[in-house]
């Protein structure tokens, strides 16, 4: 198979990459590019952890192909903390204990953080529906919903 | 395999016209790039339709809406105008998968795509939706209940690409909703799944309806005898009951582990009794 040049925007950075026509959008950000933050929990779009942002959108980036990214603007989790300086998302889901074993974190930051910025008050149940396509078998998901509503507080400029 | 990205519709169908083996349309890619996983996929063209203008469009005219075959399902609420005309084909469409399903899903893939169980399909066929369709000689349009012919199988010849879905422009006091039954409360696929679509007039008298069954058959079907049961009535318990009945006896379900052949039955019936009750309140009903 002949692979084809893909030049796209992640994380406001120009990349340019090479891949097979049949390669996702999750092989390409981790075994090319060495983003290794979106991780692959099923590859058929039922767990979420590969989540990615794509044009404004929350995608499965296993239902991507890379090519398809030619022209897009592409955020993943690398993208998410500015600097050395967490993502409000990120720092609530530390304190209130929101993960165990990761895997599936990355993928719920990134859904979490485009819930807020369409709707920065969001109920427990549009929080819950937002993420349902978010699997985690670890922790039981109160506590995810928690750092979820405190940090949307926070961004709202709300002190607890 | 090879991947390509035409900007026109002739060119995508062209492309496809040409392909001497296994050649599938991208859209959303949802239902396609599960099905490439599978280690027997075969296929030697990709046409990713995304780039053709015009086909990310909600287009809305004297004639209805036309709604391009790239237009995600998450933009469909999005728009509305859209909402307010044909809110049974926009929650049918915000049923499909989760928040990244629907950043992608299209309506037009999950028509193609045939599965009985396809949420969008019974909500578009009750609102009595048409596809134009773009294929190597010329454009032609079809009723969206012609297109499924089979689990997995459809109407559409070789080349063939569906370019819009359109719906037809709204009476005043009409309403439509659509119901599914899931043993969970999102994230699966329809064990049963019904929708009504209907018009009234002043005095809240059903004068047209179009009642339409999902997952109880190989295809989805449009029930008559289940329109017929309300036409003319103000949707009295009369009227549901004979509505219930004539959409379970429309239904032949397969039996599985997600639901019995009774279970589908019954059910058929129940979802269609709230489905056009909410229809109707939609409708400006009391
Ligand atoms: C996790 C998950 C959950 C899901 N949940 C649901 C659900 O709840 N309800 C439901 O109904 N479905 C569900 N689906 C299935 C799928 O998301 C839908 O069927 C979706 O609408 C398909 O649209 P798409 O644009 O992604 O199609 P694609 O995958 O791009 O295409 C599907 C098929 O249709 C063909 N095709 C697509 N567009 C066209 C066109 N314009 N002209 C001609 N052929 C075309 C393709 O070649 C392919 O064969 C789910 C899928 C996943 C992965
Ligand atoms: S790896 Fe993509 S949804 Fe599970
Ligand atoms: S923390 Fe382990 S899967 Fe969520």
């Amino acid at each position: 198979m002949a692979s084809i040049a893909v030049s796209t925007t992640i994380n406001d950075d120009d990349v340019e990459f090479l891949c097979q026509p049949d390669e996702t959008l999750l092989d390409v950000l981790r075994n090319r590019l060495g983003l290794m933050g979106a991780k692959e929990g099923c590859g058929t779009g039922d767990c979420g952890a590969c989540s990615a942002i794509m044009d404004g959108r929350v995608v499965c980036s296993c239902l991507v192909l890379g090519a398809e990214a030619q022209g897009r603007t592409i955020e993943t989790i690398e993208g998410m903390a500015d600097g050395g300086e967490l993502h409000p998302l990120q720092r609530k889901f530390i304190e209130h204990a929101a993960l165990q074993c990761g895997i599936c974190t990355p993928g719920f930051l990134i859904a979490a953080k485009a819930l807020l910025e369409v709707n920065p008050d969001p109920s427990e149940t549009e929080i819950r529906f937002w993420l349902a396509g978010n699997l985690c078998r670890c922790t039981g998901y109160d506590k995810i919903v928690r750092a979820v509503q405190d940090a949307a507080r926070e961004m709202r400029g709300e002190t607890a | 395999m090879r991947y390509e990205r035409p900007q026109t519709l002739e060119d995508a169908a062209a492309l496809l016209a040409a392909a001497d083996a296994p050649a599938f349309v991208l859209a959303g890619g949802t239902d396609l790039l599960v099905r490439m996983q599978n280690d027997n996929f075969e296929a030697d063209l990709i046409v990713d339709i995304k780039s053709i203008a015009g086909m990310g469009d909600i287009v809305q005219s004297d004639a209805g809406f036309v709604i391009g075959a790239a237009v995600p399902c998450a933009a469909l609420s999005e728009d509305a105008a859209l909402v307010a005309a044909w809110p049974g084909v926009v929650e049918a469409a915000n049923l499909i998968g989760s928040t990244q399903i629907q950043g992608r899903c299209t309506v037009a893939g999950n028509l193609c795509n045939a599965s009985p169980a396809a949420d969008s399909v019974p909500a578009l066929v009750a609102a009595d939706a048409r596809v134009r369709i773009a294929g190597p000689n010329g454009t032609r349009e079809a009723a969206v209940i012609d297109i499924p012919t089979g689990p997995g199988k459809t109407s559409l010849a070789k080349g063939e690409i569906i370019e819009a879905v359109l719906l037809p422009k709204r009476a005043a006091q009409a309403g439509d909703a659509y119901l599914r039954f899931i043993p969970r409360t999102e994230m699966d696929i329809a064990v049963v799944g019904v929708s009504v679509n209907l018009t009234l007039d002043a005095g809240g008298t059903v004068t047209s309806a179009r009642v339409a069954l999902g997952a109880v058959g190989p295809t989805v079907m449009l029930v008559d005898a289940a329109a017929e049961a309300i036409i003319g009535t103000s949707l009295d318990d009369a009227a549901l009951d004979a509505l219930a009945a004539a959409c379970s006896a429309a239904s032949t379900p397969i039996d599985d582990k997600r639901g019995t052949v009774a279970f589908r039955t019954k059910v058929a019936g129940v979802l269609a009794r709230r489905a056009a009750q909410t229809a109707y309140t939609r409708a400006g009903g009391k």
